[in-house]
């Protein structure tokens, strides 16, 4: 999911420089020159040795400890509601032997080169930094038990650190954290491989159930600080009303009207960047004034003409047919196992089928908002964003500035799934307060900014075409997937699905089938295509596993049984077999793709659901099952349709396995989540474009699931959490297998085959 | 126009034109931004707080209508035993993900709980209908008001 290529120049070795003592107050360990992880010699560079920013494990970054005996652990990873600032500071506790109540957390602002990779997506922060994360607290363990022994006289061997004290073990001898925290300091930091991490039976908070989340007191009683919350002294509000359609300039304007208006302080234009979109702002008129009402008001006062440029004819409608011939036509390989084309030729029961996901607008409860304000050339930005770094860099261009003289502080994000990893709108609050000679200024974006200038979850047509042997299996499955890339936002011209977009659940699909053929065919993007949470997940998700259960059918097995054998038996599969080169940016040897945890989880899925329980008239149940992010997940959702198309759903069953769980309940939080989005997407979610224009607007044309229609009962199974595979994603995994186990499930109730999205609730007679 | 309000228990001046969302009087005027912006239309929920004991959604009501009334927010709700026992409801069940929406679902629940100590499932759906949660956090929501409701009936 992110933007950045690997870069293998990216490898320094580790440096243990200290750079003198603390600065802050109160700070018993210092802060030296960040040390990075030392992958030199290996090639080509995986996970996070791959991101730009890399990771960094020296504890001075992340840990201090303070003579109150109270110890701040540094999160560099933005916290939108995943509980990534409780999830990678209990790693940190747990190897440091500290005390959960004596945590305080600090949120570190954009800075790659010394926190390591930010970039939060991908399902990545613990994927990344668990192990990371376990050496901070170990070396800073190691470092306190050492400055004990120094103390005491004796060897280290003879001290322990337990629960934010060294004890040594012959004397009965104590010392606190607090007390040692000055002299621990000063030790050397230990190197990687001399790290002792803990053995994880001795863990405390990594998969407990129980650990106290560190924001939910804040937000519970309003304290919390998200990013349209910023205050600062002689702070200006600002909307922007932006072009119509993409690409589309300010012809005239008049502010009259706006500046009569009380409170209005200004009307500023901001000029759009051309095309490709990338991150920069998309231009438009500001109204700047002393409350956000009076901003609002001032906006809608603005007399505005626009020229609505190349996008102007856009129409979702007509580019759904463009999509359907392009399904239709050879295209693009890119995958290719066995002869596919003269297999469906040769006849057997033949299916084909396609299936369609509109464009999806992400629709954070916090619409896109961000402050800043620039003293003495050097400029703040308070925003809550999901790539710090892409923040400040592209402050830093928009204002010709030094990196050094732009900070980014990280707030708060109230929900993101993608949106907030493109900073536009941290960049209009930038030029604003620029164009203010540097006043603070807040962007507040209103509800119908945010569904109208969206980066879009992509509009995709799939095609599926399979033909079954004697037994019901198929010989063939040809696979083409048409949508616009993401790519396209930053490159001009770029079309159709690149390797970590149908590397996404289409082309790493693990059936033994002897003939696959899979083909991407060129479209374009005509507005800004971004990333929403499991990305490409969704549509092939969506197609591939309802495909399989229209096999099945055709094939007159059980869906269950049918998927298992497809999947054959366990086998770790190389993702280079597969035509995926790509893997989620992760080892091919780390994280080969499981067929025995795949099963696993369709198993325990239907076991728990009781899957081919007899159901009341009306009532089905629908299982799917996907891979993805380097984790496991099965649904089986039980429905029940009205005679007038009404949906409940009683229940749902998820079986997840992501390897090593940290922070079981936040896991069980996401799949929660997961499963109401999916949802939502299945049901409702739809931005269409009409004259270059984005039809929808609020959350009553934009619907969203709400509490009644939410499933009466979601039942949780995680596999056992296992140390002894790699990490796994948890955000977003949960959600692709969701919308075809709905539909699915409403197959097996009611006969309707449902291949396009929304299907709606009552269900629409619309129809694929 | 300079005129006072009562915002949680307090007396408090405020300069803004009478027809001023009381959302935007609560959060740019008086910095209690505890209260949330989701929609402007009255359609999320996120901007409930209570005038007069009765739960509103402050983006659409005109600092004109709240006039001599008393208001409460998610700042002040902890100030009474239904507002309390919510907010603990929500700690201990793990209800927020991102937490924005929550000060909207903790003001619409407490005022279910103040009507109906004991609310059935149905009760719960249709109070909370008008807040919206796009992290997905309606299930433990629910369990989270069962709870609250059990804690209140059971200490006295």
């Amino acid at each position: 999911m992110s933007r950045h290529e690997g870069s293998g120049a990216n490898a320094l070795t580790r440096r243990a420089v200290l750079k003198g003592a603390a600065t802050l107050g109160g700070l018993a360990l210092c802060l030296r020159e960040s040390g990075r992880l030392a992958w030199a010699g290996q090639a080509p560079l995986y996970g996070v040795a791959a991101d730009p920013g890399g990771a960094v494990d020296n504890p001075l970054v992340f840990v201090a400890i303070h003579p109150d005996d109270t110890v701040t652990i540094t999160v560099h990873r933005p916290e939108m509601g995943q509980g990534i600032r409780t999830s990678l500071a209990l790693v940190v506790a747990d190897e440091l032997e500290a005390d959960w109540l004596r945590i305080r957390i600090m949120q570190a602002p954009a800075d790659e080169s010394r926190y390591g990779s930010q970039d939060t997506d991908g399902s990545r922060s613990m994927r990344h930094f668990l192990e990371p994360m376990r050496r901070v607290g170990a070396a800073a363990r190691m470092m306190l038990e050492g400055a004990a022994a120094a103390r005491w006289g004796v060897p280290v061997s003879e001290v322990v650190a337990e629960r934010q004290q060294v004890l040594h073990r012959g004397s009965e001898r104590r010392l606190s954290y607090g007390e040692l925290a000055e002299q621990a300091m000063r030790q050397p930091i230990p190197e990687p491989q001399q790290v002792r991490l803990k053995d994880p039976a001795q863990f405390r908070y990594i998969g407990k159930p129980s650990t106290r989340s560190v924001d939910g007191a804040d937000i519970v009683t309003g304290r919390a600080v998200y990013g349209i919350d910023t205050r600062l002294d002689g702070m200006l509000y600002a909307v922007v009303a932006r072009p119509e359609v993409l690409g589309g300039k300010l012809v005239h304007f008049d502010a009259q009207a706006a500046l009569a208006v009380p409170g209005v302080v200004r009307v500023i234009e901001i000029r759009p960047h051309p095309l490709p979109a990338q991150y920069y702002p998309l231009g438009g008129v500001a109204v700047l004034a002393r409350n956000t009402w009076a901003a609002m008001q001032g906006r809608q006062a603005l007399k505005l003409r626009w020229d609505d440029g190349p996008n102007r004819s856009y129409d979702s409608r007509q580019f759904e047919a463009v999509l359907q011939r392009a399904v239709r036509e050879p295209a693009k390989v890119v995958r290719n196992q066995g002869d596919a084309l003269t297999a469906l030729r040769q006849g057997g029961r033949r299916i084909e089928a396609e299936y369609y996901l509109p464009f999806l607008a992400h629709a954070s409860m916090e619409p896109p908002a961000a402050t800043a304000r620039i003293v003495d050339g050097r400029c703040e930005v308070w925003a809550p964003v999901q790539a710090p770094q892409a923040t400040r860099d592209l402050v830093t261009s928009l204002l010709g500035l030094k990196e050094s003289d732009v900070t980014v502080h990280v707030t708060l994000l109230g929900g993101a799934f993608g949106r907030k990893s493109l900073p536009d709108f941290a960049g209009e609050a930038a030029l604003l307060s620029h164009a203010m000679q540097g006043a603070p200024v807040r962007v507040m974006w209103t509800r119908e900014d945010d569904i109208r200038h969206d980066y879009y979850q992509a509009v995709s047509l799939e095609r599926l075409e399979a033909v079954l042997g004697a037994t019901g299996m198929p010989l063939a499955w040809l696979h083409r997937s048409a949508a616009p890339t993401e790519n396209a936002t930053f490159e001009a011209g770029a079309e159709g699905e690149d390797q970590t977009e149908y590397g996404m659940g289409m082309n790493n699909i693990p059936f033994r089938i002897p003939n696959i053929r899979l083909e991407i065919p060129q479209v374009a993007a005509y507005t800004r295509i971004g990333w929403f949470r499991s990305v490409y997940n969704i549509a092939h998700g969506f197609a591939v596993q309802s495909f399989i259960d229209e096999l099945a059918r055709a094939a007159g097995r059980d869906a269950r049984d049918y998927q298992l054998e497809l999947l054959g038996p366990p086998r770790r599969i190389d993702p280079h077999s597969l035509g995926d080169d790509w893997n989620y940016g992760e080892s091919p040897r780390l994280y080969p793709l499981d067929t025995g945890r795949l099963r696993a989880v369709i198993e325990r899925a239907t076991l728990e659901a009781r899957w081919g329980r007899p159901m009341p008239r009306g009532h089905g149940l629908g299982l799917a099952a996907t891979y993805s992010f380097m984790s496991y997940a099965a649904a089986v959702i039980e429905v029940q349709v009205g005679t007038r198309g009404e949906i409940v759903i009683p229940r749902v069953d998820v079986a997840f396995d992501c390897g090593p769980q940290v922070n079981p309940d936040r896991i069980r939080a996401q799949l929660e989540g997961a499963c109401i989005m999916g949802l939502t997407l299945a049901m409702y979610g739809e931005i269409t474009f009409n004259e270059g224009r984005v039809q929808q607007s609020n959350f009553n044309d934009f619907r969203v699931l709400r509490m009644p229609e939410a499933p009466r009962e979601i039942r949780l199974h995680l596999q056992p959490s296992s140390f002894e595979v790699p990490p796994g994603g948890v955000g977003e995994p949960g959600l692709p297998p969701i919308a075809p186990a709905l539909c699915n499930a409403i197959f097996a109730a009611t006969g309707r085959r449902l291949r396009r999205l929304p299907i709606g609730n009552p269900l629409s007679a619309r129809e694929a | 126009m300079r005129t006072e309000l009562r915002v949680n228990g307090v007396s408090v001046k405020v300069e803004a034109t009478p027809d001023t969302p009381l959302l935007w009087v609560l959060r740019d005027e008086l910095g209690l931004t505890g209260t949330k912006f989701g929609c402007g239309m009255g359609l999320c929920g996120a901007c409930v707080v209570h005038v007069a004991g009765q739960p509103v959604r402050s983006c659409v009501t005109p600092m004109r209508a709240v006039l001599g009334k008393s208001i409460t927010t998610i700042e002040g709700v902890a100030g009474e035993r239904v507002g309390h026992a919510v907010q603990q409801a929500w700690l201990t069940l793990g209800v927020p993900q991102c937490g924005y929406c929550q000060a909207g679902q903790i003001m619409s629940a407490v005022a279910l709980l103040r009507e109906s100590p004991r609310p059935t499932d149905e009760d719960v759906n249709s109070a909370m209908a008008g807040n919206i949660c796009r992290c997905g956090t309606y299930l433990r929501i629910r369990a989270a008001i069962q709870h609250a409701a059990e804690q209140l009936r059971s200490t006295p």
